[in-house]
């Protein structure tokens, strides 16, 4: 942690200082609102962090990723529901079961040479089958969905996530936080430098000596079983879950908006492409309201625009161009 | 003394057409060993199988007293066997240091200690001060020492080098192998070069395997190879011996 | 008596099939020859069914019909998107298109989300619920003659790539890049060319869909996976593979809606799809890529 810390220039101390000092003090000055928003452009740079991991480092498309956030909300649910299992215990397991299902999508995939788009196909395949699975599995509420019941006596128990907006807020917060940590720590890391050998060339780097299919199934493992944990934060937020909503693959596609837009394979850009995408977003939906105008869509229409902008335009993302700008990139694998 | 790599009647087919046809060598510890041959003589399939990207279809290769035919690349590098490709592939959108730094990784776990020795071996292969530049913008020499650096920087006991020399000037040519001369004088590094470009055959290698059609036609010192008639046949036609 | 339903389900899963093929032979020719992963194949689909339901509410102009004019017009589209956008992300990376095309394709379907509605918008055709009995069968007649276009414009196709001179040099394209450019042909244009022919073959088989399913945008999504499905199971580039892909994903499918349960039928694809990527990817029919 201090050794990141020492390594960062004068305004990039800055800037992360001020940007930090602003979140954490945040609730003391916005109001609810507000906080619901900024909550859930921290779920969105957290999910998009993990996704970010595996694609903008280790170079493997995952388009299927609200698998695991799907997994991830249902286990911490139905322990919760089923067994009194809190989530600060669930979240293990949660994370285990999606681990579990990454590691098995990778190692098909790995393993068996599925590369690629062919890759990215097999992840949509494995949501896909699984959303309607859920769709069918009476425990887990079927199609019809899971409901984690309002209990007013439980609130305040903060490690079983009940609570108000405030605690939703601080517990995105430093997911959000941890996320920016790890992957920071990480691609400093030898296994860092492994993902991004085996993404420009991975035939280059096993000549080097290093086993491309480990390193792709760790980038797979840890995406994956982050991811899960985004999962369990959104059953304690939302508290209903429905296998059409969570599995669907328009959800896998909002998880890889920011990180795109923002800038794959860079510490902040899945950060600042939420920052950019869902209060722009947000605002939309507002305006479109006060305009009279009420359509379904127009968000979606204008995220497809922004990312279709974004891939033509800037295809590494505003936040390399945006840090040139303040002096604060610093060239970086 | 036992040699450092031992080739056994090695064979490869692909397909009905018989690639390498019963290839014997030895290559001993601290000695420059070059294979040469014309276009499709094998010589590519023959390195390939030794570096795990090809397993033969019979025959044996021992490295340290250890088989290792059929091994997959990764695990022959861990072995101690460096590579270079004929047509370099340097991890295009990286630094050079971050390059010769990914193949420093493979012994050195701790990022600070082999980025130190990733600056060692770029001071020897003279790219220390284009360090910083981005791999696809240097020019073919210095990609060329940027891909014999990295395979170097993995601190192999044999490092095998696929016409390294090709694409470079004379002069070029005269400072690559002047390099590789240094290494393996300081160092006792082990070195297998496929070649084409004689001039840094004969100043280098200390043997010489002739290949054609796959097979082995001749082995022996430089000089003695470049008069051997069957050598003279192969590249040159019969006309060229009357 | 029983093998009689079988016998009805498999045939209708066979006529819908035909149909699917058809969608799907848009997208082999697209990616087999300019290689691109059109990810928005589906939610073209869905634009000209509604074209077709629109066409035949205003105008009462039956989708067999108005599947020519729909799929000229595709192709114009097909010819312009391939100029304008997508020949700009040919030598990019893959996930660069796939990405573009994502961001198209949730354009399309929210655009269709805006304009018509969440609803299905069923196209009902008068002799939609007229059938043929052959013995044992109980074809509906529509079903028949959107099969019967959709084998007769897929064999239009095939004729086209193995008689024209357009169509042998597209193939060309298709097998060897460098040699094509070398001898003179104009890749970019008929790199349109063939997006055109592609999108025309989805405008079609769109046309024909409304008289399978109702116009609604989520089938966008659906349709772009069933087209994939299809083509890796028949072989990508292989154009006699999407159209058998196509009749067996149709096959399994009513056969899985009929067995086991309606809802549960595209589980069976995807697992299909998973298995085919595993282990044979070229698929049924197609060569290794």
């Amino acid at each position: 942690m201090t050794r990141l810390w020492l390594g960062m220039s004068e305004r990039q101390r800055a800037l992360v200082g001020i940007v930090f000092v602003l979140l954490v003090f945040a609730p003391l000055v916005a109001d609810r609102y507000l906080i619901s928003v900024l909550t859930l452009i921290l779920y969105f740079a957290y999910v998009g962090q993990a996704w970010n991991l595996m694609m903008g480092y280790a170079g493997q498309l995952s388009l299927g990723h609200a698998l695991y956030v799907g997994l991830g909300a249902y286990v911490a649910a139905l322990l919760w529901v089923d067994f009194g299992v809190g989530p600060w215990l669930g979240v293990f397991v949660a994370v285990l079961v999606a681990a579990s299902f990454g590691a098995f999508i990778g190692w098909l995939g790995f393993r068996f040479g599925v590369e690629g788009v062919y890759f990215a196909l097999l992840t949509i395949a494995f949501a896909e089958f699984t959303r309607i699975a859920f769709d069918h599995l009476g425990f887990a509420g079927g199609s019809g969905g899971l409901f984690i019941p309002y209990q007013e006596q439980r609130l305040g128990e903060w490690w079983n996530l009940r609570g108000g907006q405030i605690l939703f807020y601080y517990v995105a917060l430093l997911l959000a936080v941890s996320a920016v940590l790890l992957v920071a720590r990480l691609t400093r890391s030898r296994l860092g430098y492994y993902w991004v050998a085996v993404r420009e060339d991975e035939a280059a780097a096993r000549a080097l000596g290093i086993n491309a299919f480990r390193a792709k199934m760790t980038a797979v493992i840890i995406s994956s079983g982050m991811t899960a944990v985004g999962g369990v934060f959104y059953a304690f937020y939302y508290n209903n879950l429905f296998p059409a909503q969570i599995f669907d693959i328009s959800r896998s596609i909002e998880i890889i908006l920011a990180p795109i837009v923002g800038g794959l394979g860079t510490v902040f850009g899945p950060v600042v492409g939420a920052f950019i995408l869902t209060p722009l977003g947000e605002s939309l939906i507002t305006l479109t309201e006060k305009l009279g105008i009420n359509v379904p869509g127009v968000k979606a229409v204008f995220y497809g625009a922004i990312l279709m902008l974004i891939i033509f335009l800037r295809p590494s993302g505003v936040w390399p161009w945006l840090a040139r700008i303040l002096g604060v990139w610093e060239r970086r694998p | 003394m036992t040699a450092l790599l031992s080739v056994e009647t090695v064979s490869k087919r692909f397909r009905g057409l018989l690639a390498v046809d019963r290839v014997s060598f030895d290559v001993a510890a601290g000695e420059i060993f070059a294979v040469i041959g014309p276009n499709g003589a094998g010589k590519t399939t023959l390195f390939n199988m030794i570096a795990g990207v090809l397993a033969p279809d019979d025959g044996a290769i021992t490295f340290c007293g250890e088989r290792i035919e059929g091994l997959p690349p990764d695990a022959v590098c861990r072995r101690g066997i460096g590579r270079t490709f004929q047509i370099v592939r340097p991890f295009p959108g990286l630094s050079v240091e971050d390059n010769v730094l990914i193949g420093a990784l493979l012994h050195r776990t701790d990022v600070n200690a082999a980025r130190r020795h990733a600056h060692d071996v770029m001071h020897r292969l003279d790219l220390f001060d284009k360090r910083g530049q981005v791999a696809s913008a240097l020019t073919l020499p210095d990609r060329k020492r940027l891909e014999v650096a990295r395979a170097l920087a993995t601190e192999p006991k044999l490092l095998l080098l696929d016409e390294v020399m090709a694409g470079l000037r004379p002069t070029e040519t005269d400072r690559m192998v002047a390099i590789l001369a240094d290494i393996n004088r300081e160092s006792g590094l082990t070195i297998l070069l496929i070649e084409h470009v004689m001039r840094a055959v004969m100043a280098l290698a200390r043997r010489v395997l002739v290949l054609h059609h796959g097979a082995a036609i001749a082995q022996g010192s430089p000089e003695a190879i470049v008069r051997d008639p069957a050598v003279v046949h192969s590249y040159l036609g019969a006309e060229a011996l009357s | 008596m029983m093998w009689s339903i079988y016998l009805n389900v498999v045939v209708q899963g066979v006529l819908t099939g035909l149909v699917y093929g058809l969608m799907a032979l848009g997208l082999s020719v697209i990616f087999g020859v300019v290689r691109v992963v059109n990810f928005a194949h589906g939610e073209f689909a869905v634009v000209a069914m509604y074209a077709a339901f629109v066409l035949f509410k205003t105008a009462g102009l039956d989708p067999l019909l108005s599947l020519l004019p729909i799929a000229a017009i595709f192709f114009i589209g097909g010819f312009l998107l391939q100029t304008v956008l997508i020949n700009a992300f040919i030598g990019r990376p893959e996930h660069d298109q796939f990405i573009l095309l994502v961001g198209v394709a949730i354009i399309i379907v929210n655009v269709l989300l805006m304009t018509f509605g969440p609803d299905a918008q069923p196209t009902n055709l008068s002799y939609a619920f007229d059938s043929y009995s052959i013995g044992p069968l109980f074809v509906d007649k529509v079903r028949i003659y959107s099969a019967v276009a959709a084998l007769a414009i897929a064999s239009g196709l095939f004729a086209f790539f193995r008689y024209t001179r357009v169509g042998i040099a597209i193939r060309a394209c298709a097998d060897n890049l460098v040699g094509a450019a070398v001898v003179g042909l104009n890749v970019k244009r008929l790199y349109a060319v063939t997006f055109g022919l592609g999108l025309a073959c989805v405008g079609a088989a769109g046309a024909l869909m409304v008289t399978i399913a109702d116009a609604t945008p989520s089938l966008g999504p659906a349709y772009t996976l069933l087209a994939f499905v299809i083509v890796i199971v028949g072989g990508l580039g292989s154009m006699t593979g999407a159209l058998v892909g196509g009749v067996l994903i149709g096959v399994s499918e009513a056969l899985a809606g009929f067995l086991i349960e309606p809802s549960m039928k595209s589980m069976f694809s995807f697992a299909l799809l998973i298995a085919v990527l595993v282990l044979r990817p070229q698929g049924l029919m197609g060569r290794r890529a």
